[in-house]
């Protein structure tokens, strides 16, 4: 109690507050904006949020973070277009909804489960703090190192099918973040001779270049898009009571948003996934999933919204972001010299609580802001794309040049920019070069610590955690090894059963004229042929 | 033919095998130069190398982004992968705007600047309307207002504000 108390001290301040109210409220305007995200107002907030207190600093953050997906779920279920790419499974119940004159109620429900999975996370991380304060400290130099490499692991094979990209991006970003003068000893590693390569290339900048001014390049180059809104009919309390109904899929997508969310690398996608196909096996009415079903909505938006506090979990505990947002986080931290670890959460845990107590007061701001807000919110979806584009264009300037007031940063930002936006038109993805840099960083110091205390490859793995964690990696290589074998397997059936003709012009005209001469030949064969029987039609 | 689903999540094939070359290559390039852009300490572990981590970077990067090419469906330049890399290039305008809103900023001053730039990018953008302007214009003031004038962001006033009467002078170059 006296935990809670001291957390609730360290809120109770104006500047808190008001972190808190434009957190929630701007997190669901970016989310409710097809095309911005969470990610790029986070990039572009981030050297806003270095001159603010820590706590301050991380509300807003958060609040973006956590409330973009509620924001996100309007125009995901209105007019089919995900806000966030999180919100992407909620499209699959929440238009046919729609479609038939229950936008209101699939916007009420969407709300309610959110609502329910945010607190539900919230409730869960605040009681297994304690815990996590135990476990923490158990976590040395090697362990750390191992835990950063199996974040890398996961997140690289999170991308199936794109596996080796997301690798070589991966080591992309582990190279970025080796440029420069080398802490050690002090020696230049790929400057090229270039004194503004010296001081290493800035995560901000790598940021803002591969979310925000990409983001803006896309919506720049693209066409803006006519939308059609629908009007609402309804209250808004009715998803309460719908959700009280199927209390067993929410508490269930919840679990797996927390637990999810802890993993690094894993997130919302594979919560999400995980809830969606528990909810539709155990439902009663399967068929109606993707056509409205109240349950996949309910499945859906619990989950991802449920992973934003579990998320934080790695990121405080052991200093080991999990994905994209919580790296930008990490730069917080490291600004105002607060060292998230093990020794956060025995330190400083009224720290750790008051975010989550944040989180808990952000999640109920953020519904009462919905259910007075949706009607003129709806809106700014309307907002053209290339309008779009050019602001997140001026607002990127804001990012990148605040920083240092350097050209070269702007220069290096536009680079990074014109480069995610060829990842995104690729489809590939960004996340690998982030979190490469980030924890490419945090493996160099952690192997260099560690190794010091090593004589045999063997000693590293010689404590419990240790040990724990390098059975980890090797089951999931083995489990991916095996999955890529039968990927590979199913592909070369799939090929084998499906091998047929080219539908080339001239591939088309090739086999024409093999058919007709193969024709002809039949005839003149036959008419040549002396034992066979002669046509008596006369021709 | 209907495509190979398992190859449908490798990305849009069109200008996939453009970049997964220009990828591999500027990664061979800078594994090339590793020893020249590196240094090798002596009495020292293979793992606290300097060149190390650069190493596991850049080795990485040719080696999975050679699997990468090589697991690719098409693995020859197509017509469409140099329409691809076009439009690739036709961002680099977009950039090139951005670069120019950042030199002119130190100039002609952040609240200046930005009440130019946007209207003038959406005009080039095609709109016409003068809502739509004035919502550009509306918007990069707000901006400036909530970004440099409360949140004090660091950006510098701009080289006119020098011209301006002392007192405005110092209004400006606090506040926009």
């Amino acid at each position: 109690m006296d935990l809670i108390l001291s957390s609730l001290d360290i809120l109770a301040r104006w500047d808190v507050i008001l972190a808190l109210l434009v957190g929630s409220v701007g997190g669901v305007l970016i989310g409710a904006i097809p095309g911005v995200g969470p990610a790029v107002a986070i990039a572009i907030l981030l050297p806003a949020t270095f001159s603010m207190d820590p706590i301050v600093g991380l509300t807003v953050l958060l609040g973006i973070y956590g409330s973009s997906m509620y924001g996100g779920a309007i125009p995901a279920i209105l007019i089919n277009t995900p806000g966030t790419a999180v919100n992407a499974l909620t499209t699959y119940d929440g238009y046919p909804m729609t479609a038939r004159g229950e936008g209101r109620r699939a916007l009420s429900l969407a709300y309610s489960a959110s609502f329910f999975g945010g607190i539900f996370s919230v409730i869960c991380l605040i009681l297994f703090a304690p815990v996590l304060a135990k476990v923490a400290p158990l976590f040395g130099s090697r362990e750390i190192f191992l835990a950063a490499l199996l974040g890398i692991i996961l997140v690289v094979i999170a991308h199936r099918g794109q596996t080796l990209i997301a690798a070589a991006l991966a080591c992309f970003g582990i190279f970025l973040n080796t440029i420069g003068l080398e802490a050690v000893k002090y020696t230049r590693r790929y400057t090229f001779e270039q004194s503004w390569l010296a001081s290493g290339i800035d995560l901000i900048v790598v940021v803002l270049g591969l979310f925000a001014l990409s983001q803006a390049f896309l919506l720049l180059q693209g066409e803006d898009e006519k939308v059609r809104t629908t009007r609402l009919r309804g209250g808004l309390f009715q998803g309460f009571r719908e959700l009280g109904k199927h209390p067993r899929v929410a508490s269930v997508s919840a679990g797996f948003g927390v637990l999810m969310g802890m993993i690094p690398g894993v997130g919302e996608f594979t919560a999400q996934f995980l809830s969606y196909t528990y909810a539709q096996k155990t439902s009663k009415r399967p068929e109606d999933f993707g056509h409205g079903s109240s349950e996949g909505l309910i499945a859906s938006e619990t989950a991802n919204n449920a992973v934003p506090a579990a998320a934080m979990v790695p990121l405080l505990a052991l200093g080991i972001p999990g994905e994209a947002l919580t790296a930008m986080m990490l730069s917080v931290f490291y600004v105002h010299n607060v060292v998230p670890g093990p020794g956060l959460f025995q330190n400083q845990m009224d720290f750790v609580v008051a975010l989550y107590l944040a989180l808990l007061i952000l999640n109920v701001l953020v519904l009462v802001f919905l259910l007075v807000g949706t009607r003129p919110l709806i809106q700014v979806v309307k907002i053209p794309n290339r309008f779009l584009g050019a602001c997140i264009l001026t607002l990127s300037f804001v990012g990148v040049y605040s920083l240092r007031n350097s050209v070269t940063d702007c220069m290096l930002a536009a680079a990074f920019g014109v480069f995610g936006f060829v990842l995104k038109r690729l489809s590939l993805p960004i996340v690998p070069i982030i979190l490469g840099m980030v924890l490419g960083g945090i493996m160099e110091v952690k192997l260099r610590a560690s190794m010091s205390r090593v004589k045999t490859p063997l000693d590293f793995i010689e404590r419990p955690v240790a040990m724990i964690l390098f059975l980890i990696i090797l089951t999931i290589l083995a489990v991916h090894a095996r999955r890529v074998w039968l990927d590979y397997k199913e592909r070369r059936e799939r090929r084998w059963s499906t091998r047929h003709a080219s539908t080339r012009f001239e591939a088309q005209l090739y086999r024409r004229r093999s058919f007709l001469s193969a024709e002809r030949g039949k005839k003149v064969r036959e008419r040549r042929n002396p034992y066979s029987p002669r046509s008596t039609d006369g021709s | 033919m209907s495509e190979d689903p398992a190859t449908k999540v490798i990305g849009r094939l069109r200008g996939q095998f453009l970049f997964a070359a220009i990828f591999l290559g500027g990664a061979a390039l800078l594994l090339s130069q590793l020893g020249n852009q590196t240094t090798w300490a002596n009495k020292t572990d293979l793992v606290a190398q300097p060149g190390f981590w650069p190493a596991v970077g850049v080795g990485g990067m040719v080696l999975f982004g050679g699997l990468h090419l090589l697991r690719l469906p098409r693995r020859r330049l197509a017509r469409d992968d140099w329409q691809e890399g076009c439009t690739w290039l036709s961002v680099v305008e977009f950039a090139a705007w951005f670069l120019v809103y950042v030199v002119v900023v130190p100039l002609l001053g952040y609240l200046p600047t930005t009440l130019v730039f946007m209207p003038v990018l959406l005009w080039r953008l095609g709109y016409r309307s003068r809502g739509v302007l004035a919502a550009g214009v509306i918007f990069g003031g707000a901006i400036v207002v909530v970004f440099k004038t409360f949140l004090n962001v660091r950006i510098p006033g701009g080289a006119v504000y020098e011209f301006l009467p002392d007192a405005m002078r110092n209004i400006f170059i606090v506040n926009f």
